[in-house]
């Protein structure tokens, strides 16, 4: 999950879960991008059927901040330490501070970054965002790292892989796009 | 889960220091690396934590909503850095009785009626005060230089305490493997309270040379 210039959110996670303590069954699942709202967006990790049951809406004055989204995320997974395994992504776009990416991992601390990784493959991708993400790009290099990083990731780690979803949040709203996978970046192989 | 490393304190006259790096490590992962580990209390007293990040935040929670539910009182008063102390150490007591303990270790610093203070607390409920504290590595690498400093000179100047925890900073972060070269201070006086960072040691690598076997 990056945050562009102009507030823009990208954000994206594969589809694959895998069922049993073997991991060699993969499940195209439909997605674990999560809608919260019309604008912030959960990316959720493990437990699925959580994502699912997190999204409601909230009636206020003027749609609900990321960092509410994010909080509320934040006290269950908090609270409910002991029994919960899930990593958590919150990113959205909200008039007060515009687009905003907050991470709740395992544990349940909450902490606002540039951007995000989280899951099994992303371990592998550290590098790669540490050394590529520069503070305020465009909409298009933002999608294009999400999609560059999330495809390294697929490439190296068995549990991930299949379909980039994709999506960009701004004050407009959501756009997603889906990147099959024939038509993921390449990179180097021997 | 997420955990900070050492929390160092030491007291001098007129005030007290203390820091911690800026680093949430996720096991050998150095995952976040730009989180406050120190709170301000208020302006007597500050706390930093080692340990569970999330447990931490919750305490930070808590803490704040009782500075405010304080000052919503307006009797004039102000909790010290003992009463402080004092509570917490009654909470996190509390916590392991019930076998669910905050995964943390706390060192609080004050300065109150004229008087610095520096205490500790861990996730088992163990508290006591003392003129330099630390926590987790810091207990094995930096309290010996500390208190070796303080047995010569028993009182320092602002400067002479800071510059023994910058010194002591630099050690950890060579010695220690979840450490990081970036860190926050904070000073605690009559005056109110500071927390300056981040703040980065200069390293010192040149001895590598002098290391027969890797050429």
């Amino acid at each position: 999950v990056t945050r562009g210039p102009a507030d823009i959110i990208a954000a994206g996670s594969d589809i694959t879960a895998t069922t049993g303590t073997g991991g060699d069954v993969t499940l195209p699942l439909p997605r674990s991008l999560s809608r919260l709202h019309s604008l912030p967006w959960d990316r959720g990790q493990r437990d699925r059927p959580l994502t699912r049951f997190l999204p409601r809406s909230i009636e206020l004055d003027e749609p609900p901040l990321v960092h509410t989204a994010a909080s509320l995320f934040k006290e269950m997974c908090y609270r409910y330490r002991e029994d919960l395994m899930a990593g958590i992504i919150v990113a959205g776009w909200d008039r007060r501070k515009g687009g905003q990416v907050f991470a709740v991992p395992m544990g349940g601390m909450m902490v606002r970054q540039p951007f995000s990784v989280g899951g099994s493959g992303s371990s592998y991708i550290y590098g790669f965002v540490d050394a590529s993400y520069k503070p305020g790009m465009s909409r298009e290099e933002c999608l294009s790292f999400t999609a560059n990083a999330l495809a390294l990731a697929m490439e190296r780690d068995g549990s991930s892989g299949g379909v980039i979803r994709l999506a960009a949040i701004t004050e407009q709203g959501v756009e997603r796009q889906v990147v099959l996978g024939n038509q993921l970046p390449r990179f180097s192989s021997p | 889960m997420v955990t900070g490393t050492s929390v160092l304190g030491v007291k001098f006259d007129g005030g007290v220091v203390i820091a911690a790096d800026m680093l949430g490590s996720y096991g050998s992962l150095a995952r976040f690396r730009n989180i406050s580990r120190i709170m301000k209390v208020n302006d007597n007293t500050v706390l930093g934590a080692s340990g569970d990040y999330a447990d931490f935040q919750y305490l930070k929670q808590v803490i704040d909503q009782m500075i405010i539910d304080e000052e919503l009182l307006g009797d004039g008063h102000s909790y010290s850095p003992k009463a402080i102390h004092s509570w917490l150490t009654r909470a996190m007591y509390s916590r392991r009785s019930k076998m669910n303990p905050l995964w943390n270790t706390v060192v609080i610093g004050g300065f109150y009626n004229g008087e610095s203070f520096l205490g500790y607390v861990d996730m088992l409920g163990v508290a006591y005060e003392d003129p330099t504290l630390a926590t987790g590595y810091g207990a094995y690498l930096a309290q010996p230089l500390m208190r070796e400093v303080l047995e010569k000179k028993p009182i320092l100047t602002k400067d002479e305490a800071r510059d023994l925890i910058e010194r002591c900073m630099k050690i950890l972060y060579y010695r220690d493997a979840r450490s990081f070269n970036r860190y926050e201070l904070a000073i605690v006086t009559e005056k109110g309270v500071e927390v300056e960072g981040p703040l980065s040691v200069e390293t010192n690598w040149d001895i590598a040379h002098l290391i027969r076997g890797f050429e």
